[in-house]
């Protein structure tokens, strides 16, 4: 344990940056050129911050490490409690990372408000940050419900032209799963006497009421994932944020429905999850091949990128609820490599969109020819998508399917059968755009990246093949804390005589 | 160290000829040629390097039979599942790795002719090179899972080189259709490794092949029911090899390839990387051989094959389309040798048909680059004075192919069928009897190429007659090398794959249980079985020579008298039409309604949006009560107050 408060830094420096920018006074451009770069240095800083946690995480201790605790409502017992173990850190990175790139993403395509967008970014860092770190019941509430605030009003000033429906609708369908969490809360600090979230981890709830409070938690994170039915939201909120919108939206928001499986549900209430399991596994099927085809008939780049989206978020529920090592690993770094892969395929999509201004399909084609920078790229990020050895997306998918497959072979085999689909689709979607001959008139004179541009995608693309090629070296944060995590489950499974065939 | 270079040497051959493709600057003429000859020199020099190392490493290796492995790093570790990435060099590997980097570097060479006025010359050379290292690292994983990695690398390459010429929408769709039915095969191949992983704990092949005998008792419960464990791995990885190997129901893509250029259908869809599924089920022998209906499967699937695809051959107009099925064909046998625990025979056969088969593909690269980019073969005819070099090649290519001795083939092919006939099994005979018909027609196809082709008068039109030529020495020198190979390789290595010096030259690189004979039985079949292939081959040159020289309107009078026969076979069995019917179209149908009628209608109508436009009309009721009239508040009042009171009562009263 450091005495240095870094989680809490790592929390509040965007939001010192954010104030910092609301102080600027001036000229419109030069308030502009300003929130840029103190958006840009802040979140810079706070990524090397983050590598801190990286170099100084011990990863032989499934312990929450860097913890920091203060009273804040002393009579309830609730206070700010923040820390980190192998399952939250690297999501901590994973925000690091993509909070500057998205800063970067909207230099030039953020012309309006520029001031009021910056800050923005910078709150949500906070609170995406502070969700992860967060150890405290109500914290964690806070943060997780807040994040929406920001997101809202990113979609609903700076989206498209549907822009206010589907802020409505994101906003709405969260809030719906929120109460309910809330009320699931109220009731475990009612049955455990704590908010604290590392007693509650130890602390067994009747079975009774773990039924409950895993549906309300289901509520509330099957939104977040999401997955199927209640994924709707999804496609229009992506189709109508602007790019970096939709980078932290598909990169670190989706996360949060997976992280709070692992965090709550599995070592809280593993009664509860054992007994569900088979929904989630028959919700996460119908998520991959339903999500599947339907993104095989999109005419719209985003809305496309946005089911392969719920498709690969799928495979993360269906990993989580494995109960195995190799799936829960799997699922964790399924979200990583979404994270970065799904934030570089939405850069790719706002590329063309800041010179065309359409996001139809058939509006492009034979990009090719005047964009090999472009194409290569986007090739790169295809093939992690489809999941190709050698790309982060493998190693989640092959880990999720083992993990999988060793509890339930049908479901392993209907979730391979996404890994066609995907293929499919994003081939198909590839040719149409960067195939053939450059006809279209308005597609003439269409320039390749510029080198801020190439600056956003190469961070990505390092990371991407990095994840690919030596994966140890993020799957070694995970090991002990994901063991540890199993560990409990059995043992509370085991307690409750419930049978349980599963393990390493 | 050496193994590592020949793998490596091609990735960053490739790799800079990469950079060179992004550094590409049409507009500079002179700095491009430059540009275009360094991509050129630096993947060839490594393929080259690369080659001599290989030959290196196939003679110190066969001699004694070594295997060695060399780790250089782990990979993924995630509790049991542990991967590492590792190089295997054994005898199999090192047979594959001659093939494939001597293959590869004549095909980099003759690429340097053949593509001479292609505007993108560093892109191709570094996907022919990324391919090359994928392969290699295919046939020297040490593991499942990087076998797979490179299965699925070359597929990659594959698809990028189908599609190479991206302005034309039947390569796009060639390449995209080719990396989706190879998925389908790696579905199950990945479903495969799985099912090891649960048996054997490990994905790693000594570990695997060591605790195979064991498990041999084990069941596994799957597709709701209880089978033999081993039965169901085999059945499932082999369903990947038939997808990369292009076996019948997962062939369709091999045809389409050939829109890709002809160098890479030598190199990729001929020599090396379709015969990868060959070479899977030789690696994993010692779990095969512990299948019979395993390998009953197999047999069955080569033998099939072998004969449709020969079928389908003898209807073809399309120059690379004949040697394309052809190869299918091809693959068959080495299958069902495969299947009849013959396996060294099968790798055998590779090789030789590695080398003939490269001849006669960039043999005919060099007739449609004679032919000015012209690939029916209906439109050549009497060209063998104007080329008479290629001419030669693809006589010394068919020659291996029909197995005429001395040719390559007809070692490597009679060794085949003698064991299937050896086996003493139904599914030997079947395969044996299948075999041999497709032998006569594979002379049959291979003869109506040539006279076709090269005899007869010629129906091309002036201005491509004015223009044919002899190809430049960069191509047709590698035909050369490969056609020594196509001559010799028969002869030379018969005693060492399956003659008296087999069981020291494959070491421990092949299983064959003693209860599965057919390999050493195979030398002591009746006169008539090994005669047999040579006698049917010459009989179906024979036919050819009728039906196309003596009489050619033979053909015309034949298709018309057994016409559905013919549609069927010149509409290659309507595998293309069926999965359309079946699977492309209904998904395309299906996730439009899911999107329109799922998610829009019901998910939608009922969920957000429905719920919105209730609310908005209860709140118009609502506010439909607010009439302002004070009568209105009145006499709601009134009636609330009655039942309330009303209900009251009841209440207290009941």
């Amino acid at each position: 344990m450091s005495e240095f408060p870094l989680l809490s830094i790592l929390i509040f420096l965007p939001l010192v940056g954010a104030v910092f920018i609301l102080s600027i006074q001036g000229k419109v451009e030069i308030v502009a050129r300003n929130s840029r770069y103190v958006a840009l240095w802040t979140a810079s800083a706070n990524f090397l911050l983050s590598l801190v946690l990286w170099f100084n995480f011990d990863k032989s201790t499934p312990k929450f490490q860097f913890v920091e605790y203060a009273m804040w409502m002393p009579n309830l017992g609730i206070g700010y409690h923040v820390g980190v173990d192998g399952i939250s850190i690297l999501f901590v990175i994973l925000t690091t990372v993509l909070t500057p790139i998205c800063v970067l993403a909207s230099w030039e395509s953020i012309n309006s408000r520029v001031k009021e967008y910056m800050v923005c970014f910078l709150v949500l860092e906070t609170f995406m940050v502070g969700m992860f770190c967060a150890l405290d019941l109500i914290l964690f509430y806070t943060f997780f419900e807040a994040v929406l605030i920001p997101m809202f009003i990113i979609i609903g000033v700076w989206g498209g032209n549907r822009r206010i429906y589907a802020a409505f609708k994101l906003f709405l369908y969260t809030l719906l799963g929120s109460v309910l969490m809330l009320l699931a809360m109220i009731t475990m600090y009612v049955d455990a006497g704590t908010t604290n979230i590392i007693k509650l981890l130890d602390h067994s709830f009747p079975f009774a009421m773990q039924t409950w409070i895993w549906l309300a938690f289901l509520a509330s994170f099957a939104v977040k994932v999401p997955m199927w039915p209640v994924h709707t939201w999804l496609p229009d909120a992506h189709v109508e944020a602007p790019t970096a919108g939709s980078v932290i939206l598909a990169g670190v928001l989706l996360k949060f429905g997976g992280y709070g499986f692992l965090r709550f549900s599995l070592p809280m209430m593993p009664d509860a999850s054992l007994m569900f399991t088979p929904i989630i596994f028959s919700l996460s099927v119908i998520a991959v091949v339903y999500t599947s085809l339907v993104a095989l008939a999109q005419e719209d780049v985003k809305k496309l990128i946005a089911y392969s989206s719920i498709a690969h978020m799928g495979f993360v529920t269906a990993g989580v609820f494995s109960m195995t090592v190799q799936g829960v690993e799997g699922a964790i770094y399924q979200m990583l490599s979404h994270g970065v892969v799904s934030a570089a395929l939405f850069l790719i999509v706002g590329v063309i969109y800041d010179r065309i201004h359409t996001r139809e399909i058939n509006a492009y084609g034979g990009l090719v020819n005047r964009m090999p920078f472009y194409s290569l790229i986007f090739m790169i990020f295809l093939l992690a998508s489809i999941g190709l050895p050698g790309t982060g997306g493998f190693i989640g998918e092959i880990l999720v399917l083992l993990g999988v497959f060793k509890v339930n072979i049908w479901v392993a085999i209907f979730l391979a059968t996404g890994v066609i689909l995907g293929a499919a689709y994003m081939l198909y979607l590839y040719k149409r755009l960067i195939f053939g001959t450059l006809t279209k008139k308005r597609l003439l004179k269409i320039i390749d990246l510029s080198p801020r541009e190439i600056a956003v995608f190469s961070p990505l693309l390092i990371v991407t093949i990095w994840m690919g090629i030596y994966p140890n070296s993020f799957l070694n944060f995970m090991h002990v804390s994901v063991a540890n995590l199993l560990q409990k489950v059995q043992t509370s499974l085991a307690k409750s005589s419930v049978i349980y065939l599963a393990g390493g | 160290m050496v193994d590592a270079l020949v793998v490596f040497l091609p990735l960053i051959g490739s790799s800079v000829a990469g950079l060179c493709a992004l550094a590409s600057n049409s507009s500079n003429k002179d700095q491009q040629r430059k540009i275009e000859i360094a991509s050129q020199l630096i993947t060839c020099g490594a393929l080259l390097v690369s080659m001599a190392l290989a030959w290196f490493i196939f003679f110190s290796i066969t001699k004694e039979g070594l295997l060695r492995v060399t780790e250089i790093s782990n990979w993924i570790s995630s509790g049991s599942f542990e991967v590492s990435w590792s190089l295997r060099v054994d005898s199999l590997t090192a047979i594959m790795m001659v093939l494939v980097t001597t293959v590869s570097a004549m095909v980099h060479i003759y690429s340097i002719g053949y593509m001479k006025k292609d505007p993108s010359i560093p892109r191709f050379m570094c996907y022919l090179s990324l391919f090359t290292f994928f392969m290699l690292v295919l046939v020297s994983a040490d593991n499942l899972i990087q076998l797979f990695f490179g299965w699925e690398g070359v597929g990659l390459a594959s698809y990028l080189l189908i599609g190479f010429w991206y302005y034309k929408p039947s390569a796009n769709a060639a390449a995209i259709k080719a990396f989706i039915v190879n998925r389908v095969g790696d579905f199950g191949f990945a479903l495969g490794i799985f099912s090891i992983f649960v048996v054997f704990d490990t994905v790693h092949f000594d570990t695997i092949f060591q605790s195979v005998p064991a498990k041999n008792t084990y069941m596994i419960e799957i597709f709701g029911g209880e089978f033999h464990a081993l039965t169901v791995i085999c059945l499932l990885l082999f369903v990947g090899a038939m997808g990369k190997s292009a076996q019948l129901g997962l062939h369709t893509w091999l045809p389409d390839a050939m829109e890709g250029p002809t160098p890479v259908s030598a190199l990729i869809h001929a020599a090396t990387m379709v015969t990868a599924g060959i070479f899977m089920v030789a690696r994993l022998s010692p779990i095969f051989e512990f299948s019979e209906t395993a390998l009953a499967v197999v047999t069955i699937v080569g033998a099939t094959t072998t004969i449709f695809a020969a079928t389908v051959a003898c209807t073809q107009f399309d120059l690379k389309r004949i040697v394309a099925y052809s190869t299918c064909s091809q693959l068959g046998y080495m299958f069902f040798a495969c299947g009849v625990s013959a396996y060294s025979a099968g790798i055998f056969h590779l090789l030789t048909h590695g080398f003939f088969k490269a001849v006669l593909f960039l043999g005919a690269g060099s007739v449609i680059h004679a032919m000015s980019d012209e690939q029916d073969i209906r439109k050549m005819g009497g060209i063998w004075k104007l080329i008479p070099i290629t001419y030669v090649l693809m006589w010394i290519g068919s020659l291996a192919l029909a197995g005429l001795p001395p040719f390559a083939g007809y070692f490597s092919k009679d060794i085949v069928l003698e064991s299937a006939w050896a086996a003493d099994t139904s599914f030997g005979y079947y395969a044996f009897w299948m075999g041999i018909l497709a032998a006569m027609l594979t002379a049959f196809y291979s003869w109506r190429l040539i006279f076709i082709t090269f005899h007869g008068k010629s129906r091309a039109d002036e201005k491509v007659v004015a223009h044919i030529h002899e190809s430049p020495s960069t191509m047709i020198g590698p035909i050369i090398v490969l056609a020594v190979g196509a001559i010799f390789s028969g002869y030379l290595f018969y005693s060492n794959f399956v003659g008296h010096d087999a069981i020291n030259f494959w070491g421990q690189s092949i299983t064959i249980l003693d209860t599965h004979q057919a390999i050493n039985k195979a030398h002591l079949v009746p006169s008539w079985v090994k005669n047999l292939p040579l006698n049917v081959a010459i009989l179906g040159i024979f036919i050819a020579y009728l039906m196309y020289i003596w009489r050619p309107n033979l053909p015309t009078i034949l298709a018309g008298k057994f016409r559905w026969l013919h549609l069927f076979f010149y509409n290659k069995w309507y595998w293309d039409e069926l999965y359309t019917l079946l699977f492309v179209r209904p998904a395309m149908r299906l996730g439009w309604n899911l999107w329109k009628i799922g998610d829009g209608l019901l998910i939608d109508g009922i969920g957000p949006d429905g719920i919105s436009s209730a609310v908005k009309r209860i709140a118009k009721r609502v506010a439909a009560f607010q009439t302002g009239y004070l009568y209105h508040y009145a006499f709601t009042m009134l009636a609330g107050l009655v039942v309330l009171i009303s209900s009251y009562i009841f209440v207290r009263g009941g």
